[in-house]
């Protein structure tokens, strides 16, 4: 187990620098790394610091948040195809950031838009704890969750449906499909301290989440509360996947497939698999961010287009292990 | 006592399911608890431990939920294992109570003392998902064990083992009983809980029908009272035999 988690961090290392490496300035290893500590004349400091650090650390926070909340929402809901977009946080940034592009309020401030997605993940937070209730199981979150991803999904298409430019329509599909590149320190600034408020939350779940392998009542019967379990549960994905998706945009399978990738390498306990999907999500989101950059280095591939493409054949696979009658 | 209720009563949409009730369990009994389906048996042992909201009073509710987990263990009447974690995790999962989480030396000896005791060395590093079922029950049981708790309140625990299993399974619960741990059990087979409980509870539509030991309990006006059956009662060298007509 401990190799396992000293391999990820080492990858996790090498796919950092990796990113903060790759670009159409092509910096060789020293003299960027040089530049991005030391600083010094030329643009390279300027590319280092302004343009590659803060897409490199924001391809780190949101890899490692989707990996996290995705192991955390499997662990409570004891369901392998769970992910942190059920409970619909996500799309209701979504939604806030769609309005702030369609009234114009994006061309204001750059960040106006991620703000803009900010207040949505807290709507959504809110109309969630009021729909599912304090008392509400775990099958009245889901069903709430994806109440309020159609909603918001629902007021997405109005706005597209109602725009009356067609170029604005088209920044809100392409930034709809997400994406790292030009994101500033202000975007990591925004983003990365509710999101490591949300990680502190969810780590100290990891118990309860063990706990919850037993089901609900043996749970409980272990001194599980589960109305404090949800309610930090609820809490923190929120924190992370808000801030998550105003920065990146919606970025698909990584809570899904990480986790479901790592669990039998950490021999399925929750409270192993969370930290483990972290580094795994930072990963793949570094190492797809690259990838964005070198396969169409003169197009802009999306970020989120990649993963779906790498993560829909990785949950075919997961649909048919099921319906082979192997459980995860 | 381990575990005392007092004027339990227990309502679900308007309708009374537990009516004051009253039981206690002593360090050294295993007390099955015995009714027809419906009559309140899970009802009482998740009230009991705080789970569902009651009237009354609960010793173990009363308690602070970490002292609770470490004075009862509980074993549902679903025998859940939602990941495919290892045996021997599925046993430290009995020591989240405790200070250590399964990972201290106390945790440790705990955690071998229960695998030890249910025999299931061979399986120790097996998938528990991978057991047959009632390899996966030794496994719940142990990881109860491993709570280390005086009390043990089981939800129908033989149900779906075989003969041998059934058998085991209630003599490691009076061998529990004869170290001093106090166990409250629900069985439907009237015939191992007369042979192997030293004191039957006979619940009825929420109520106590009957409490006492398995000869006062298992008289034929309180069983069709309560089943709506009359039983004949076989006395063998190795224990009264009972069957249902």
């Amino acid at each position: 187990m401990r190799a396992l988690f000293a391999m990820l961090t080492m990858l996790v290392a090498v796919l950092f620098a990796m990113s903060l490496l790759t670009g159409p300035a092509g910096f060789g290893l020293f003299d960027g790394l040089r530049a991005l500590v030391l600083g010094g004349e030329g643009p390279m400091p300027i590319v280092m610091r302004e343009i590659r650090l803060p897409r490199a650390l924001l391809g780190l926070a949101v890899g490692a948040g989707l990996g996290l909340t995705g192991a955390a929402m499997q662990g409570y809901l004891r369901n392998p195809l769970a992910e942190p977009g059920l409970i619909g946080v996500s799309c209701m940034a979504a939604l806030g950031a769609v309005l702030a592009i369609q009234t114009g309020l994006s061309l204001g401030s750059a960040l106006a838009l991620p703000f803009s997605a900010l207040i949505g993940a807290a709507m959504g937070a809110a109309l969630l704890v009021a729909l599912a209730g304090p008392r509400g199981g775990s099958v009245t979150l889901i069903l709430a969750g994806i109440a309020i991803s159609a909603l918001a999904n629902a007021g997405t298409a109005l706005v597209l449906n109602l725009s009356p430019n067609p170029y604005a329509a088209n920044e809100i599909v392409f930034w709809l499909m997400g994406s790292l590149a030009d994101r500033s320190m202000l975007h990591v600034g925004l983003a990365l301290p509710p999101m490591a408020l949300g990680a502190m939350l969810i780590q100290g779940t990891c118990r309860d989440l063990d706990a919850l392998t037993l089901g609900e009542s043996a749970a409980a019967a272990m001194g599980v509360s589960p109305a404090t379990l949800r309610w930090r549960l609820v809490v923190g994905v929120a924190l992370i996947v808000g801030p998550a998706t105003a920065v990146a945009g919606v970025i698909g399978f990584v809570g899904l497939v990480v986790p479901h990738i790592l669990r039998p390498w950490v021999g399925a306990r929750p409270s192993a698999l969370v930290p483990a999907s972290a580094l795994g999500g930072a990963a793949l989101v570094l190492a797809a961010d690259i990838a964005v950059r070198l396969i169409l280095p003169g197009r802009d591939l999306k970020l989120g287009v990649l993963t779906a493409i790498v993560g829909a054949p990785l949950f075919l696979h997961l649909i048919w292990k099921t319906r082979s009658g192997g459980r995860m | 006592m381990l575990l005392e209720l007092r004027n339990l009563s227990v309502t679900r949409r308007g309708r009374p399911v537990l009516d004051k009730l009253d039981l206690s369990v002593a360090k050294g009994e295993l007390v099955g608890l015995i009714g027809p389906n419906g009559a309140g048996k899970s009802t009482l042992m998740e009230a009991a431990l705080g789970l569902i909201p009651f009237e009354g009073m609960s010793s173990l509710a009363a308690m602070t939920p970490n002292d609770r987990a470490r004075q009862a263990a509980y074993l549902p009447q679903s025998r859940e294992i939602a990941w495919p974690v290892s045996v021997e995790d599925l046993i430290a999962l009995g020591r989240i109570p405790w200070p250590g989480g399964g990972r201290g030396t106390g945790d440790r000896q705990a955690i071998e003392a229960a695998i030890a005791r249910m025999g299931l060395e061979p399986f120790r590093h097996r998938t528990a998902l991978r057991l047959s079922g009632g390899e996966q029950a030794r496994a719940l049981i142990a990881r109860a064990l491993a709570q280390e708790t005086p009390l043990l309140i089981a939800d129908e625990p033989v149900a779906g083992l075989d003969p041998a299993q059934q058998l085991a399974c209630l003599r490691l619960f009076r061998e529990l009983a004869g170290e001093g741990h106090g166990l409250l059990v629900s069985i439907h087979d009237l015939g191992l809980a007369a042979r192997f409980c030293s004191r039957l509870v006979l619940l009825a539509e929420g109520r106590v029908l009957a409490d006492g030991n398995p000869d006062e309990v298992l008289r034929d006006k309180a069983i069709h009272r309560a089943f709506g059956i009359t039983i004949r009662r076989i006395d063998t060298p190795d224990g009264p035999a009972i069957l249902s007509v």
